[in-house]
């Protein structure tokens, strides 16, 4: 089947789409943005965290027609300008400084959650975080630097510019 | 495989008419899950997110009707001053992802006995509108909804329209049991709510029977022990028989996330205690009245 949908602002045409076929397994295969990464593909791990129409969800439990007409923005599509010329986004340039990323395989998930949780809640409590952050698992880091990472990332956020 | 996208009520219900075989997805939580692991090849998929009606609620008479496409993160956000039992119930499924897609109508279609909608569900006498193209509505209280592990009441051209329930009339909780405080199915789950102008305790028990089911027996013993008019203490000894009756109403077996003999114990303990958090919220409240 044909999928109509609009990922990081750029309206996309996908043919071929299976109709079991994962949102996940659409945006990785088909379209060429491997960033949401497939995990567990079971809604546990949160590797594959997107924005859908601006809630986050596992892309890997969106089937892709449920995509049709709606708005993803995937991890890809949070640093601005051109490739080259990219001002990483304050979530993503603060994992890189506090050292909040080992295999980086979690990473992904995790920003686009942080990035989320920080829009809502610009002064989130390590108890928001956490409770924001339930769903993103990572067995690398034991979770401290992504904690400083979301801590260093709303403060810069909250910050008079 | 058929990927059908009804747009309105009737469409869906017509499509489901037509091909009785679809599988409604809504959130995705359970059915995608099932069709990643290739566990299900339906015939199609039935994607309900565009039903627009199915995502509001709203309140008439007194009761409140919630569609079956309001996710958890709405429940919790909108509702959880009118149904606080379903709202702290909601707050303990899977995590903010899944909660932003996961719905009560999703929970009542995959019934599963450990699903964490259903016993605030049955402690508050909730009633599931299904329709079908042809016959129409069916009005179907929670308590005769689960017919067993993973089966329902829903005939095969019929969708879940949406859940009725009175707003909260007393205080209502629900504890579950698991391994953290996220990400976790139900061990064994417990919900209680008060109707205090009905002089009556409702209770709902998750995962530790084929069906979540209400502690009939619980219920009628406390109902008719607490002190409805002078308000007074629980005693201990009523709040442990509470318990008790609660632990001999289920039927668990031993599996992957807990032994039988646990899921009883956890189960008095959690009635015993969410009792306990009701009925002093109920005595405070009329402490703050006078």
């Amino acid at each position: 089947m044909r999928v109509n949908v609009t990922v990081n602002g750029s309206e996309e045409t996908v043919d071929d789409v299976w109709e079991g076929e994962s949102l996940l397994y659409m945006l990785r295969e088909r379209m060429g943005l491997p960033g949401s990464k497939n995990a567990c593909e079971q809604g546990e791990c949160g590797s594959c965290t997107v924005y859908l129409d601006g809630v986050t969800a596992c892309a890997c439990l969106v089937a892709a027609g449920q995509a049709e007409g709606r708005e993803v923005r995937t991890v890809e599509g949070l640093a601005e300008g051109q490739p080259g010329d990219e001002r990483l986004d304050p979530v993503q340039q603060a994992f890189v400084e506090a050292g909040a990323v080992q295999c980086g395989f979690c990473t992904p998930g995790l920003v686009v959650q942080a990035h989320d949780l920080i829009e809502r809640t610009p002064e989130p409590s390590d108890a928001e975080i956490r409770e924001a952050l339930a769903g993103n698992l990572c067995r690398c880091t034991g979770y401290e630097k992504i904690l400083d990472a979301v801590r260093l990332a709303a403060r810069r956020k909250a910050a008079p510019k | 495989m058929e990927f059908l996208r009804p747009v309105t009520w009737a469409d869906a219900l017509e499509a489901k008419h037509e091909t009785p075989a679809a599988l409604p997805v809504q959130g995705g939580t359970d059915v995608m899950v099932e069709i990643n692991f290739d566990v299900r090849r339906p015939a199609a998929l039935l994607d309900l997110n565009r039903v627009r009606e199915l995502a509001e609620w709203d309140e008439a008479d007194g009761r409140m009707r919630i569609g079956a496409g309001v996710p958890y993160a709405r429940v919790i956000g909108e509702l959880g001053d009118r149904l606080p039992g379903l709202a702290q119930a909601s707050r303990t499924v899977g995590s903010p992802q899944i909660r932003n897609r996961g719905s009560i109508g999703g929970n009542l279609g995959a019934a599963s006995p450990a699903g964490d909608a259903h016993p605030p569900l049955l402690a508050g006498d909730a009633v599931i509108e299904v329709e079908s193209a042809e016959r129409g509505v069916r009005m179907i209280p929670a308590t005769e909804f689960y017919l067993g592990v993973k089966r329902n009441a829903l005939e095969p051209d019929e969708l879940i329209r949406a859940v009725w329930t009175a707003p909260a009339s007393g205080p209502q909780y629900f504890s579950k049991i698991g391994t953290r405080n996220a990400m976790v199915i139900a061990v064994c789950s417990f919900a209680v709510a008060l109707h205090p102008e009905e002089r009556r305790v409702g209770t709902g028990v998750g995962s530790a029977a084929p069906t979540p089911r209400r502690a009939t027996a619980a219920e009628e013993f406390i109902s008719h022990e607490l002190d409805w008019d002078g308000r007074g203490p629980l005693s201990e000894s009523a709040a442990r028989r509470f318990g008790e009756l609660v632990r001999e109403a289920a039927a668990p077996i031993d599996d992957v996330r807990g032994t039988a003999g646990y899921r009883r114990h956890a189960l008095a303990v959690m009635a015993r205690r969410t009792l306990t958090w009701a009925w002093n919220d109920h005595r405070a409240e009329r402490r703050e009245a006078s």
